[in-house]
């Protein structure tokens, strides 16, 4: 086949690729976002007790109003009847503005309608370092700790452990190999159980690093100097994380990789005697791509929930902590949004695996996401 | 039953399968000892505990780490009137007591705290007593008089005037030999007396008293903060993890693969609802929602395992099964079940779920002690059941009083280790079990 005929065959060939491609896009956003839409209303149900948080809140609205009024020398000469009318009148206002003599069920769906478009409402007792009391802002200013250690932690382990997988699939069986196998088990314990030996050992046994938060105390003059803080406080959880996923990750993905290269082509590939490099790359890590990417995803979604605990084992500053705090405080507004936030990056990520596994999946493109 | 039977030949082979059937046969054991020799009732209430603790030193350390590391921490001693000496000398309607409470101190460190329990069974008039401190080197230290009332807790240690005329502490001032120079107090050893003189005035009334010297070591595992013993909660915390690991991985398990059945076996729009369902479900962060329910509903164990076997139905797990269950939905077997008249419930739940059952049993046995780890994070996050002592409990303790800090590192390792046994002991045999019952894994 010469090369120009060649582009010329490729050029509509792309073209169809690309438009499946989108329509398949739009397809998954759409049912990806049915999802968020059932999952963040589910939300709203279990968090509002169907209905119960609006009484707790009327029993606050009036014992506030009630206590203002009392308090407020205005209204101290007023008889006990025209008081208690002026309190019942403040209630009703105040029951109006948040619109609870309306049926739970109505408001439910407006609670959806805010919470899609990320209107989380104001916190009741919390706020942000900056002094905003939004919701929404409370926790923007969290997402970027949260994200800087558990992408770094993240990429490290899954990195890692696919490079040392194909090593060790490479000679199975050696010491190195065993030792992996053996160690497997260890992954039982959650990423803040290791923390915490972390902690011990190397925070108060032999102080050589702290023991929890993001930068030190007063926050260092300059840029370099704030990011060799942030990055000495990022040592201990990092480590942690990786202690605790990187043995099981190691292990399944030697496991897979081991079966995959008992295939007949790859053994044809061997036969040939091709580098085994090339043999790595080409015909081991090419067609096992989708499934790499696909556990490396979950793997993020399943880190997400461990975040929380890390965090606040290491007191860093991110949405872990601060969805703590809000249940020290109880600040309904504040775990909802927390949650929503959560459902939110669980569902970009699965958005964002479908979209490689388009991509990355040559049966997608062509049957344009008609599984 | 033979495949079985053949599956457990072959895990003999497998050391790290015998360390963890052996650690998991421990803790089982551990835990039948403890639910019969701490009843669940008598439990609650010593983990509750308040007064019936007060005997108990505040954050004494494990008595046998402080021997390993060469130390010579005393332990609690009480010194009760009822085997002292007293003299009892009867006037007209009432009587003088008079009673010494002796004992030995032979340690190189200082008690953690004293105090006097002093309790009297008047009818009107109160008792008098007055204490006198006497040293080994024959100091008398007057610790002042007072009335009693019933039962009386004189805390020795926290008399601020004795403090003040000791110099230190009171359980470091009383007990420090006299000839110091400037630096730290030193112990002096030998025989302490306290002296009671009382006055009693009514006739018949006693007088009993307990001098306690608190120790700085207790027992196997320790005190904390509130002075429980740690060794309750350590104990009840193996029953507990157990069986709510058990509970959630049975429980999401069963479910799951029941639902994941009944899709590939009615197929269509049961199907598609089952699907959509467990895309949604992967969308609900768990954990989240877990803390949420803890905060606004109840802290209880049994909910919490309510919910996650609830959350847990529609796991991904579902779209794993289904792929082992589709070609077996075809399988000759079904076919000739289906012929001899075989319901749609018996079809799915003795023909298909046994067939998938063995390639399951490691991915259950592994998620055990997920499910305890997920009980000690959320006691962690403070979300721990109320009334039931945990190890998350204990941990959560400790974070909550900076046991690290304080360099109280019993109080944090030893519900650290304990978790570390089960997580391990589960987590080796699955991944024995992995690979006694996954073919495709044997032969590497």
């Amino acid at each position: 086949m010469n090369p120009r005929s060649g582009s010329a065959m490729s050029r509509p060939g792309m073209l169809r690729d690309a438009s499946r491609l989108a329509v398949f896009t739009v397809k998954r956003l759409f049912a990806l976002f049915l999802t968020v839409l059932v999952g963040v209303y589910l939300t709203i149900i279990i968090a509002n007790m169907g209905g119960q948080v609006d009484e707790l809140r009327m029993v606050q609205i009036r014992s506030t109003v009630a206590e203002q009024v009392r308090a407020d020398p205005a209204f101290f000469d007023l008889p006990a009847a025209e008081r208690n009318e002026l309190i019942e009148r403040r209630v009703q206002l105040d029951v109006e503005r948040l619109r609870l003599d309306q049926p739970f069920i109505l408001r439910s769906f407006d609670y959806l309608y805010q919470a899609i478009r990320l209107d989380l409402g104001r916190a009741e007792h919390m706020h942000s370092d900056a002094g905003a009391r939004e919701v929404y802002r409370i926790i923007v200013e969290r997402l970027p700790a949260t994200l800087l250690l558990f992408g770094t932690a993240n990429l490290l382990v899954f990195f890692v452990s696919v490079f040392m997988a194909l090593a060790l699939s490479r000679r199975y069986g050696s010491w190195l190999d065993r030792a992996v196998i053996a160690l497997a088990p260890s992954s039982a314990a959650p990423a803040w159980f290791y923390g915490i030996f972390l902690i011990l050992i190397f925070a108060f046994l032999a102080p050589l690093l702290p023991a929890g938060g993001m930068v030190r105390v007063p926050p260092p003059e300059g840029t370099l100097a704030y990011a060799a803080s942030v990055l000495r406080h990022m040592i201990l959880p990092v480590t942690a994380m990786f202690f605790s996923s990187i043995f099981i990750s190691i292990y399944s993905w030697r496991t897979f990789f081991l079966i995959h290269s008992s295939e007949d082509y790859v053994e044809m590939a061997r036969a040939k005697g091709l580098p085994p490099g090339q043999i790595e790359r080409r015909y081991i890590l090419r067609p096992t791509l989708s499934p790499i990417i696909t556990s490396f995803a979950l793997m993020l979604i399943g880190l997400w929930s461990g975040a929380i605990i890390l965090e606040q084992v290491f007191n860093w500053p991110g949405l872990g902590t601060l969805l703590f705090q809000a249940i020290g405080h109880r600040d309904t507004p504040v775990i909802i949004g927390s949650v929503v936030i959560f459902a939110y990056l669980l569902a970009i990520t699965v958005f964002l695996l479908d979209i490689l596994y388009a991509v990355l999946d040559p049966r997608v493109r062509i049957e344009g996401g008609r599984s | 039953m033979s495949p079985w039977r053949e599956g457990f030949r072959q895990l003999r082979r497998y050391p790290s399968a015998v360390v963890g059937l052996a650690l998991i046969a421990a803790l089982v054991a551990l835990s039948i000892y403890t639910v019969i020799a701490i009843p669940y009732g008598q439990a609650l209430e010593l983990w509750r505990g308040g007064d019936q603790w007060r005997m108990h030193p505040v954050n004494a350390r494990p008595v046998w780490v402080d021997r390993i590391t060469g130390g010579d921490l005393p332990q609690t001693r009480i010194v009760s009137s009822r085997e002292a000496e007293i003299e009892e000398q009867p006037f007209e309607g009432g009587s003088q007591i008079s009673m010494v409470l002796g004992f030995d101190y032979r340690h190189t460190a200082f008690p953690s705290e004293i105090n006097l329990f002093l309790s009297s069974d008047f009818a009107e008039r109160q008792p008098f007593v007055r204490l006198v401190w006497e040293t080994p080197d024959g100091r008398e230290i007057p610790l002042g008089g007072r009335r009693i009332s019933g039962n009386e807790r004189i805390s020795i240690s926290q008399d601020w005037t004795l403090e003040r005329r000791l110099g230190e502490v009171p359980h470091v001032g009383l007990l420090a030999a006299a000839d110091r120079a400037t630096g730290p107090p030193r112990v002096q050893q030998g025989r302490y007396q306290l002296r009671l003189d009382a006055i009693v005035f009514e006739e018949g009334a006693g007088l009993e008293a307990d001098l306690v010297v608190y120790g700085r070591a207790h027992g196997i595992a320790g005190t904390d903060h509130q002075r429980r013993d740690l060794m309750v909660a350590l104990l009840w915390g193996t029953p507990v993890a157990l069986a709510f690991g058990l509970l959630a991985a049975v429980g999401t398990t069963i479910t799951t693969l029941v639902i994941a059945a009944a899709g590939v076996w009615f197929g269509g729009w049961v199907d598609a609802v089952i699907q959509r369902l467990t895309e949604i479900n992967i969308i609900l962060p768990m954990l989240p929602i877990l803390v949420m329910v803890g905060a606004l509903y109840s802290t209880s164990i049994w909910v919490m395992l309510g919910v996650v076997i609830v959350l847990g139905i529609f796991s991904a797990g579902i779209k794993m099964y289904r792929a082992m269950l589709l070609p077996i939905r075809h399988a000759p077997y079904i076919e000739a079940a289906r012929a001899y008249g075989a319901g749609n419930a018996r079809i799915i739940l003795r023909y298909m779920i046994p067939r998938i059952l063995p390639v399951l049993i490691p991915t259950f046995v592994t998620l055990i002690p997920t499910f305890v780890f997920l009980e000690a994070s959320l006691a962690l996050l403070g979300l721990g059941d109320p009334v039931l002592p945990t190890w998350g409990k204990v941990m959560n303790d400790a974070q909550a009083q900076s046991a690290l800090y304080h360099g109280f590192y019993y109080w944090v390792l030893s519900p650290a280790v304990l978790l570390m046994v089960t997580g391990l002991g589960f987590a080796m045999l699955g991944f024995a079990l992995d690979r006694v019952f996954n073919p495709r894994l044997r032969t590497l």
